[in-house]
């Protein structure tokens, strides 16, 4: 019962963060005249305040999620991944162009095969860095920054050239674009919302993550390798292998999110020339999410929603009270940092109940909550 | 099981903590959705050819990529639709709203499906990487009126409007221009990405360099990005290696290259919007979007019981593209005829500038 | 057609750009080989040089004093960099995200207060290039190093005072010893907040210069998201350099002279598509440092926030 109080309390240190954030964005607002009341109250309402709400809010959560997942195995392997971006765009070209290609197949197959080839080309993507810093030393910080800018010069090439749209290739205005998705390809929808089947995916693998990473001799290994390499090694284990999987299998869990959302949303891939365009800075804002729910594919569950909700309502607040949306960047920068500072209370409390537990006389004190003075 | 319980218990917490914030505010938030009436009043199809009078004022919402102030493609429409504003009297009668920063293109999905469901007369995406989003949020909300740009392809729905800029005319204009005032008979140009509005004003402007003096070399830069002014300034810099002493360029960032064309004494062309001030010793001429132009045609069907299948066309002659010379510029008298003429023989059709 | 696309004017413009381009890389990497070197990460640089490069701008528009601007960047920068050291010293909090936290935060208010104090892009003094006298007449080389704006000469001259600062001074050694074993340090007295306070700070002011080399030097004006990720390409070169001055130098001279030549293969149309030449200076940078197989370790307690043991 203690235990779950505890942890209870754990879980509240991300939203009382979360709050004490808003409150620094109510300065904000008073600055810029508006009501913060308001202001926030549109945030609510456009998180979760009716069920197309809440339905955008996991359709926002969905990427972040599968993003986050990639991130729980490539941080627990004590490798870094910030190359989300280019992998999404990389496993959503590949998966494109499987559904534009096999258009003659049974839909649940090209939908499997898309998503399995987004799957693959997140692997080769995020493989390449864990490759080079394996085999040739290459930090794979530098390498996954390069390759995401380099995705991004693929997407624009391939998109108003090689797979460009065929109507849009007759026009002048040539948008660059593929085409659509044949319908029997999209991902199902709940309802009239955008809600799609991709969220259901995503928690099913966050078990499979789970599964993986506790349950099997494989995650096994890639936590060793991530917890001290060099006993890893006396212990047998190919370091080097294991840090190549870790990678690829980030890399692919994005590739998967971008392919996710062209099947569950976009139904086809367009360009605005950035990669945030089309992934909604998704590659590292999952990062955000991951180690919000501290790198365990479950807590990163609502950790996702969580941040989408904020993303989602963010926009609503903007729409509502016409703050610019530069304010609702910076807070969610703010949010961000507020709340990975407030760990520290949790890891502090979390030091204090191991050193309390031998002492088998735990005071009331003990276990009441840190005070948070943020 | 343990951890399903956390898991369980977290997002209850969440919900409440979240919850907490807001009950108090829930009454302040309430105004947006009372504008319902009217918009029955406006979106009754005329049942005669007498335009319905509207009780409230015609609602605008309006979902643009960039800031409102990006003295480019989005401040253009913003822009145009203050000056229809001022035409029909100020917010009482003409109300806009917009989301900018919409660069994500689901974000933009759902600011355009929330406008719609608010029951605005008017939902503009102005981005022609929104038109995929239109077309599937359209058909659920017959009674609004939705304008896509830039692009001419309605989707062949009753309820879109398209709108585009003949980006290649002004673009001719400013090559004849350009072509006759180079001296060294180089001319450089800086873009974004090859593509759209972008690629159409640059072909315009090489070919109207071309139909003017076909020795003149054109180099032409895409730097592969919007926002990276310090990259766009440097492609300037190289221009002006190569020997140019005209340039022009295209969307946001090109701000950055127009000070180099200034340090350097190389006469500038601008696009989208007016760039005098930006440097108001070189720059010769600016195409200008007057959005206006289209957009009012809109309102105007949309009054009468119209709300989409048509798409419009900004371009010379119907003055939504304006070329605005530099008042402290002196372009010689006889260039200035030649653009005259250009401009003359673009609207009857003689000159051809794709 | 090689022969034909390297003239000397092409070759001269290719070096003269390199360098400039350089600049802000060079401030921001050099920055941040610091912070690392002494154990911190710091992925926030973008959001500080926002803010630097607005802070300059703004000052450069009001006053027209260009040294006051770099003054302000410089005290903005060092305020960023305060905040960013007591959330990642005293909170201890994970460095990698908090930076990205204070990414996103600079990226919004930077431009929030230039939509509230500017309002549209307008133009502001800025650097012109300065002739070094004597030396900028020698021939190519006058133009490609001695004619730039005073910003990037300061940028230079930063590489050699950063190795020395890093590898001959009591301070190094304290740095050195902070991002390889702080305990040990702490043990013999040296206090590991206190020079990771001053490595995170001096980082901050870095990244601000950095941003103010782009909006008062490089270019006049200042746009939302102008630094378009040199921020985090000037991360990867202190990785690139192995934390070392001189190889941050190779790395982002490498980068940015590649950027040059591809601008140059777009206008002399070669006929490689634009976007495959933007690629050119990413690819490169992963290639270079393939080939060249370094073996340099990174210091042993990079991203781990010290807590002293009671």
């Amino acid at each position: 019962m203690r235990s779950r109080l505890n942890s209870l309390i754990d879980a509240l240190m991300p939203v009382l963060a979360t709050l004490a954030a808003l409150a620094v964005g109510a300065v904000m607002l008073l600055v810029l005249e508006v009501n913060p009341i308001q202001a926030y109250a549109a945030l609510w309402d456009g998180a979760f305040g009716s069920s197309n709400a809440m339905a955008e809010t996991l359709v926002k959560a969905t990427p972040l999620l599968l993003v986050a997942l990639g991130i729980c195995i490539a941080f627990r392997g004590d490798v870094t991944n910030i190359g989300g971006e280019g992998q999404m765009i990389i496993g959503a070209l590949l998966a494109t162009w499987v559904g534009l290609t096999f258009t003659s197949l049974p839909g649940w197959v090209v939908v499997s095969l898309a998503l399995l080839a987004g799957f693959l080309g997140g692997a080769v993507w995020g493989g390449i860095p864990g490759f080079l810093k394996a085999y040739f030393n290459v930090n794979e910080i530098l390498s996954t920054v390069m390759m995401n800018a380099i995705a991004v010069q693929l997407m624009n090439f391939l998109l108003r050239g090689p797979m460009i749209d065929p109507a849009q290739a007759q026009l002048a205005s040539k948008i660059p674009q593929t085409a659509r998705l044949l319908e029997i390809f999209r991902l199902p929808r709940v309802g009239t919302t955008r809600l799609h089947l991709g969220a259901l995916l995503a928690v099913g693998l966050a078990i499979l993550v789970y599964i993986l990473l506790w349950r099997t001799t494989l995650g096994y290994r890639i936590r060793a390798v991530g917890q001290n390499p060099h006993a890893a090694r006396y212990a047998g284990i190919n370091v080097k292998r294991y840090m190549v999987l870790a990678l690829l299998l980030s890399g692919a869990f994005a590739g998967l999110a971008g392919a996710v959302q062209v099947f569950g949303v976009n139904y086809r891939m367009i360009t605005d020339g950035s990669a945030s365009g089309f992934t909604g800075s998704a590659g590292f804002n999952g990062i955000v999410a991951a180690l919000f729910g501290q790198l365990h594919p479950l807590w990163s569950i609502p950790a996702s929603i969580l941040f989408g909700a904020l993303l989602v309502g963010a926009n609503k607040m903007q729409r509502v009270v016409q703050v610019p949306s530069a304010l609702v960047i910076a807070l969610n920068g703010l949010v961000v940092v507020f709340v990975v500072s407030s760990e520290i209370w949790r890891r502090r409390r979390q030091k204090r109940r191991l050193a309390d537990e031998p002492a088998s006389k735990p005071g009331p004190d003990a276990s009441a909550p840190a005070k948070v003075t943020p | 099981m343990k951890n399903a319980v956390r898991l369980f218990a977290l997002l209850a917490i969440l919900v409440m903590a979240l919850g907490a914030c807001t009950p108090a505010a829930t009454p302040t938030a309430a105004p947006e959705p009372t504008k319902a009436p009217e918009v029955a009043a406006t979106e009754a199809p005329a049942p005669t050819d007498v335009p319905v009078e509207p009780e409230g004022p015609f609602r605008v919402a309006v979902v643009m990529p960039s800031a409102i102030n990006d003295m480019a493609f989005s401040q253009s429409i913003y822009d145009a639709l203050v000056r229809i504003q001022e035409e029909m009297g100020g917010p009482d009668k003409f109300e806009i709203v917009y989301s900018e920063g919409m660069f994500n293109v689901d974000d933009a999905a759902a600011a355009i499906r929330d406008y719609a469901s608010q029951g605005f007369d008017l939902v503009i995406a102005h981005g022609s990487q929104y038109g995929s989003s239109l077309q599937e949020i359209a058909p659920d909300f017959p009674e609004t009126s939705f304008a896509w740009g830039t692009t001419v392809d309605t989707f062949g729905q009753p309820n879109i409007f398209a709108y585009e800029a003949a980006a290649d005319q002004g673009g001719y204009v400013n090559g004849v221009l350009a072509a006759s005032l180079t001296k060294s008979s180089t001319i450089g140009v800086v873009g974004p990405i090859e593509t759209g509005d972008a690629k159409l004003y640059v072909d315009g402007f090489k070919a109207g360099v071309a139909a003017t003096n076909p020795a003149i070399t054109v180099n032409v830069n895409y730097i592969g990005s919007f926002s990276d002014v310090a990259l766009a300034a440097e492609a300037a810099n190289t221009h002006i290696a190569a020997g140019a002493d005209v340039m022009t360029g295209t969307a946001q960032m090109v701000v950055g290259a127009i000070g180099k064309a200034d340090e350097a004494g190389a006469l500038w062309f601008g696009t989208q919007s007016n760039q005098t001030s930006l440097a108001p010793k070189i720059v010769v001429a600016s195409q200008v979007y007057h959005w206006e132009v289209v957009l009012s045609q809109m309102i105007e069907l949309i009054q009468a019981g119209t709300l989409g299948g048509q798409s419009f066309s900004i371009n010379l002659e119907n003055g939504g593209e304006v070329i605005e010379y530099n008042p402290d510029y002196a372009v010689p008298a006889e260039v200035q005829a030649l653009a005259e003429t250009t401009i003359k023989g673009i609207i009857d059709g003689s000159i051809k500038t794709k | 057609m090689i022969a034909d696309f390297f003239t000397i004017t092409v070759l001269v413009g290719i070096l003269t750009s390199g360098i400039r381009l350089a600049t802000p890389y060079l401030f921001a990497a050099i920055g941040e080989t610091f912070s690392q070197r002494s154990g911190v990460l710091n992925l926030g640089v973008e959001g500080q040089m926002l803010l630097g490069a607005f802070a300059a701008f703004y000052v450069s528009y009001i006053t027209g004093n260009l040294w006051l601007a770099v003054l302000v960047a410089i005290v903005v920068g060092a305020l960023m960099g305060l905040i960013m050291a007591f959330v990642s010293v005293n909170l201890q909090a994970q460095q990698g995200i908090s930076g990205i936290g204070f990414y996103l935060f600079g990226l919004g208010a930077s431009d929030l207060l230039f939509q509230k104090l500017v309002g549209t892009v307008k133009i502001a003094n800025s650097f012109s290039p300065v002739y070094i006298p004597v030396l900028s007449e020698i021939p190519g080389l006058g133009e490609i190093i001695f004619q730039q704006n005073v910003l990037v000469y300061v940028a230079f001259a930063l590489v050699p005072v950063a190795w020395f600062v890093l590898n001959r001074t009591t301070l190094g050694l304290k740095i050195h010893a902070a991002g390889e074993n702080p305990a040990a340090a702490d043990s013999l007295g040296v206090s590991i907040a206190g020079v990771r306070y001053f490595t995170i700070i001096l980082g901050g002011i870095l990244s601000a210069l950095a941003g103010a080399s782009l909006s008062i030097a490089q270019s006049n004006v200042f746009q939302q998201g102008m630094t378009s990720g040199i921020g985090f390409i000037a991360v990867a070169l202190v990785y690139f350099g192995g934390w070392r001055p001189w190889g941050v130098l190779g790395g982002a001279l490498l980068f940015s002279m590649v950027n040059a030549l591809q601008l140059w293969i777009q206008v002399k149309g070669v006929g490689i598509p634009s976007d495959i030449a933007v690629m050119m200076p990413y690819v490169l940078t992963i290639l270079v440092l393939v080939a060249s197989v370094s073996r340099v370790r990174g210091p042993s307690a990079l991203t781990k926030p010290f807590e002293r043991e009671n």
